[in-house]
């Protein structure tokens, strides 16, 4: 039954909206995981960045020091699981001083107005 | 009295509270997701210089790094401290709150 609807190729279009800070709780690394799964099954994945989410994507974080794994690498080997849809938040980013070039991978910076219309589109929500 | 805050002041108002209970010659040391508040460019900037007068302010190195951060990102005048500055400011005052 499972590995029927597995190969059934159904492709629903999965959002992942990420509004935590990366390494204060453990949120912004599980949703990475779960993004990841999705992935694997071949889904229509798209990641938005909002409110201290934006944090995640910020440029030269070095966990060494915190004795934690860097999780936030990952986000740059996304491309490889054909995960290249990032949208960030326009809003987030200026309200913590930040530009897209403060950011460590490629995304698409949108306003909340057209982030409601990605969420119209979408079919599957995961919130982190 | 040393004040630590560790939470991100986007979520809560852990700064906002700390500051209006820190007295006069009191310490404020921000860690974990806190150290978002010492960054240039947020409404938290001048919160933080507004008690500059009364309050020194201190950030933890190593969650700063964490997070991409260094002292060009900072607001003013917050000293960059390491794990073994933490513990000196833990035993050089008598007290310690902790704002969740």
């Amino acid at each position: 039954m499972e590995d029927q609807e597995l190969e059934s190729g159904i492709v629903k279009k999965f959002i992942y909206v990420n509004r935590k800070a990366p390494h204060g709780t453990i949120y912004a690394h599980e949703a990475l995981e779960v993004v990841l799964i999705a992935a694997a099954f071949e889904q229509d994945v798209s990641l938005a960045f909002i409110d201290d989410g934006v944090y995640q994507l910020k440029k030269g974080q070095n966990t060494d020091g915190i004795a934690t794994k860097n999780f936030t690498k990952t986000f740059g080997a996304l491309e490889m699981y054909d995960v290249e849809k990032l949208y960030v938040e326009k809003e987030s980013l200026e309200e913590r001083g930040l530009s897209e070039d403060d950011l460590s991978v490629d995304v698409e910076v949108l306003a909340s107005s057209e982030l409601k219309k990605l969420f119209n589109e979408s079919e599957v929500f995961f919130n982190f | 009295m040393l004040h630590t805050i560790n939470k991100s002041p986007f979520e809560k108002d852990s700064l906002k509270t700390c500051l209006r209970y820190a007295e006069k010659g009191s310490s404020v040391l921000f860690i974990e997701d806190a150290v978002y508040a010492c960054t240039k460019g947020t409404n938290f900037e001048k919160q933080i210089t507004e008690n500059q007068e009364n309050i020194s302010f201190y950030v933890l190195g190593p969650d700063l790094e964490a997070r991409g951060l260094d002292n060009s990102n900072l607001t003013n005048n917050i000293e960059i401290i390491d794990y073994k500055g933490f513990v000196k400011l833990v035993a050089e005052n008598e007290k310690t709150q902790n704002w969740l």
